[in-house]
Formats: structure tokens, sequence, C-alpha cells
């Protein structure tokens, strides 16, 4: 249990250090250089600047954390369903993976207008605009994953006498999991690009419309506060994707430590 | 002898791989025949390339033959899958799965209940050396222990013919040793029908009733060889002039044709 304690430690201290000294450094620097606080503010400035508008943060944090919720959850059934179907047919594989591909040059943030056009100001083309923007790592990581399937490992379950489902659930599905997990925290990161991306098009609430108000009225301590409010959203859903993975997959986590 | 018909009977047997692309063709086996008793141990001894893990699969209902065919107890059966047990190479032990759940995949994969599939492993865990493990991830176990984890859940499978392919080949001299005699004693007890892959003579000669030796491409059936050394066998048996002479004897074809095949490859 100490050990454990040590090493949770051993992994949380150096980032948190390495925080504290940038913000430090940031802070001496704005001090002794005498920039305004509307280019550049302490952090300090923007801390307190945050406190005092901790209402507004709290009302704009929560409508982002549902889409992206919603968005993201939209992208991992799209993603892993889309991979699934690749993987389980050639001719799906070969006619759709090309316009998988294609999907991802269009640029998602330039189709948010239409979206608001065909959809309205709600929740819905900000969930799309997530949707879309994470579900691509996913379906291709998974999609990978599922084909790093041994075959040999295959061969032998078709002696076992085990059907094309079981194959699946047995052996190709969590040989996948590695893999899914990588696509799930790349697409953790997109989906709160996709919700900032989405609320700069047409909406009235969420931090990203938060951060377009406060520009507007050079709010530049308070816009800071956003942001770093928008980053502990990101940094809260990629540790839910790490805190599933262990949960998920307890073999990985200890084989990784072994080999260290 | 019983009037009981052979386990596994090979007839004839071939396989020819078209490569596609250049219209050319592989052919890897070549009228390979062979046949196996109930309960016996036999052996295949090969060079590598020489159409054995082919013959396997064929065996095991991967791939279809181009010709001949496969008798098991006698009959030709329309389908080989899920009649013969099979261990291929690699452990293929699967990471995510513990040891438990491992070596109940077959009994998993033919309906059995996931309890009544732990029990019947638990039994057996002892024999196969792996008490206190059963619930370890594959990838804390040593070589040999994978390698026994793969031969259980072989063995829990219930298949009375099993194929083992080189199942020893990865494991360091000593290890494989003791491997080769623990494996000897679990087939004395349970009198399964093995055939096994080797490209280790004194493999063959020391675990084997019949040694059949394949030549090199396209794979065929070159020599048959009756190990009647007496059993059980120890350790002590490598060093009896028997022993020493029926290795020679399948050494002989095995190292002419090596020579044949280097003598070729340095010419051109």
């Amino acid at each position: 249990m100490t050990l454990r304690g040590r090493s949770a430690a051993a992994r949380v201290l150096p980032p948190l250090l390495f925080a504290v000294a940038v913000l430090a450094l940031w802070q001496l620097g704005v001090r002794v250089s005498g920039t305004e606080e509307s280019t550049l503010p302490a952090p300090t400035q923007v801390f307190s600047a945050g406190w005092e508008i901790r209402d507004l943060l709290v009302d704009n944090g929560w409508v982002t954390i549902k889409e992206i919720l919603i968005g993201y959850a939209a992208a991992i059934v799209l993603g892993v369903g889309l991979a699934v179907l690749l993987a389980s047919s050639l001719l799906a594989e070969r006619a759709l993976y090309p316009w998988l591909v294609v999907s991802q040059m269009v640029p998602i943030p330039a189709i948010a207008p239409i979206l608001v056009i065909w959809t309205g100001f709600d929740l819905r083309p900000k969930v799309i605009v997530i949707a879309l923007v994470s579900f691509f790592p996913i379906a291709v990581n998974t999609l990978d994953g599922i084909k790093a399937t041994e075959p040999e490992l295959l061969n032998l379950l078709k002696t076992l006498g085990a059907g094309r489902w079981r194959r699946f659930r047995v052996a190709q599905l969590p040989s996948a999991l590695p893999f899914l997990f990588s696509g799930l925290k790349i697409g953790a990161a997109l989906a709160v690009i996709g919700a900032v991306f989405a609320e700069w098009v047409g909406t009235d609430a969420g931090l990203g419309y938060l951060i377009l108000t406060l520009n507007n009225q050079v709010a530049t301590s308070e816009m800071f506060a956003t942001i770093a409010v928008l980053a502990l959203i990101g940094i809260a859903l990629f540790g839910l994707v790490l805190l599933a993975e262990r949960l998920l997959m307890p073999w990985h986590h200890t084989n990784r430590r072994e080999s260290r | 002898m019983t009037a009981a018909p052979d386990k596994l009977v090979v007839e004839d047997l071939s396989k020819r791989f078209e490569s596609g692309d250049d219209g050319g063709a592989v052919v890897a086996l070549a009228g390979a025949g062979l046949r196996v008793a109930p309960g016996e141990f036999v052996s295949i001894v090969g060079p590598s390339g020489c159409g054995k893990s082919t013959l396997f699969n064929i065996v095991a209902g991967l791939i279809r033959p181009t010709a001949g065919r496969v008798l098991l107890d006698g009959e030709e059966p329309r389908e080989l899958l899920g009649r013969v047990g099979y261990m291929p190479q690699k452990d293929l032990l699967m990471p995510w799965r513990s040891v438990l759940d491992n070596v109940t995949l077959g009994l998993e994969m033919s309906g059995v209940g996931r309890r009544q599939a732990r029990a019947r492993a638990r039994e057996e865990l002892g024999r196969f050396g792996l008490e206190g493990f059963e619930r370890r991830w594959p990838g804390d176990l040593s070589g040999g222990m994978r390698q026994r984890a793969a031969l259980l859940r072989t063995f829990l499978a219930g298949r009375e013919l099993m194929l083992l392919d080189e199942p020893f080949g990865a494991l360091d001299a000593l290890t494989r040793q003791a491997m080769q005699e623990w494996l000897l004693e679990i087939w004395q007890s349970d009198r399964k029908t093995i055939l096994f892959i080797t490209h280790d003579v004194e493999e063959a000669v020391y675990l084997s009733d019949r040694v059949y030796v394949m030549s090199g491409r396209p794979g065929s059936v070159q020599l048959c060889v009756e190990i009647d050394l007496p059993r059980p066998r120890g350790f002590e048996l490598h060093g009896s002039p028997q022993f020493v002479a029926l290795k020679q004897r399948l050494l002989t074809p095995l190292h002419e044709a090596a020579r044949a095949q280097l003598e070729a490859q340095v010419v051109s």
C-alpha cells in the first residue's frame, strides 16, 4: 500500500512541480516587465478574476460539459460501430474506408455554420461537431486493433469450434482494447476543441461563447480563467479515459509495470 | 493388436498454394501419408519448410487439401474443425485472461458452464505445475509454464487426438528435457493419441512410438521408423546404444537432404 502510494506520488508530483514552476516564472515575468493586465495577466490576476465570475463559469461550464459528454459518447458509439462494421466485411471496408478519410479532410469547424442552419441554436449542432471531430481516431484505431489480432489465435479458436461471433468476442474485441483506448485519448482532446469551435459559430451559452464575449470586452484575465476551466474539463475527460483503461485492462497495467 | 481402426490415417495428402500474382504455385505437400493408432505417440521430423505445418493445418481442418484424405477412426469426417485438439507453436495464451480462464477456453467454446469448467481445470492444475498460478496473468509466467498452460488448454478441450506443433521449440535445452519427461508422464497416464511435430530428432526418438521423416519441398514422407525402446523411458535412455542407433538412422536422410540443399545454394 505504501509502495503504491509512493509510486502514485512519483507520478503526480513531477507534473505538479513543473506547473508550479511555470506559474511562478509567469508571475515573476509579468511583474518584472510590467506587462498590462489586458495583454498578459499574471496567474494571481487570472485566479481572482475567475473567482469573481465563478457563477458564469459554472453555468457555462455545465453547458459545455453536457455537449462534450453527449458528443463524445456519440463519437464512441459511431467510432466503435464503424470499426466493427469495417472489420466484419471486406466490402464494407473497401467501400467506406476512403470516405472515412475524406470526412476528416473536410474542415469540420467550417461546416458548423451549416449545421446551425439545419438544426438551430440548441445542443444539437455542437454535439454533431464534437462527434465528427472525435470519432475518427476512435474508429481508425479500433479497426487497426481488431485487425491486429493474432491470426493463429483465431485459427486456434476455429479448431475449438468457435464461430465468427465468438471469435470476435473472445479474441478480436479484447485485442482491440489497447488500440481503442489510444483512439479514445486522442478523441478526448479533440472533443474539447470541437466544443469550443462549435460554440464560436452559433450559441448563447457555453465556455467557448464566454471566451468570445470576454474577448470582445478585452476582459483578458477572465478569458484566461475560462480557458483554464476548459483545460480542466479536458484533463478530467482524459483522466476518465485513463481510469476506464485501468479498470477494463488490468493485465495491461500490471504487464507494463513489470517490464519497466 | 485389436481390430480397432486407426485414430488417424492421412492418405496421399497434397496441397498446392496458388500464389496469385505471377500465376505460380507452391507445392507444400506432395502425397504425404501416415497413420496413428489409438493411444500412440507419433512424431514427424523434417527440415523447416517441409510442409509439416501444412499437414497439421489440414488435419486440424483449417485448410483443405488439394488431393488426398484424412480419416478419423476409419471415417472421413465432413468437417475436421472442432474434432482434433490443436496446439500451435506459439502458446497463444490471451494476455487479457487469467491463467485459469485461458486453460478453460476449450471447455467454454464447447458450451460447458464457467463454474464446471473452472472446477475441471482446478483438478488438473497440480499435474500441469500451475497450482497457485491460476489467477495470474500469462505475462507473469515463465516460458515452460506458458507451454504447460497451453498444453492444459489443449488437454481440457477433450479431443482424443491432439496435434502438438513444436511445443518445446522455444525453450532452453534443460527446460526442454524436463518438459519432455513430464509430457511422457502425462501421456502415459491419459493415453491420448498424440501427433507431434519437431525438428529435433532426439526429442522425436525419446518421446515416440513411431517417427515419420519428411523431406524438403515438396513435402512427403521419406522414412518411417518404429521406435521399439521400452517404456517408461528415463533420461538415461539417451546414452543407450539402441537410442543412438535410432537417432543416427533418422538423422542420415535429414543430413543428406540438408547437404544437398546447401550445395545447391552454394553452386547457384
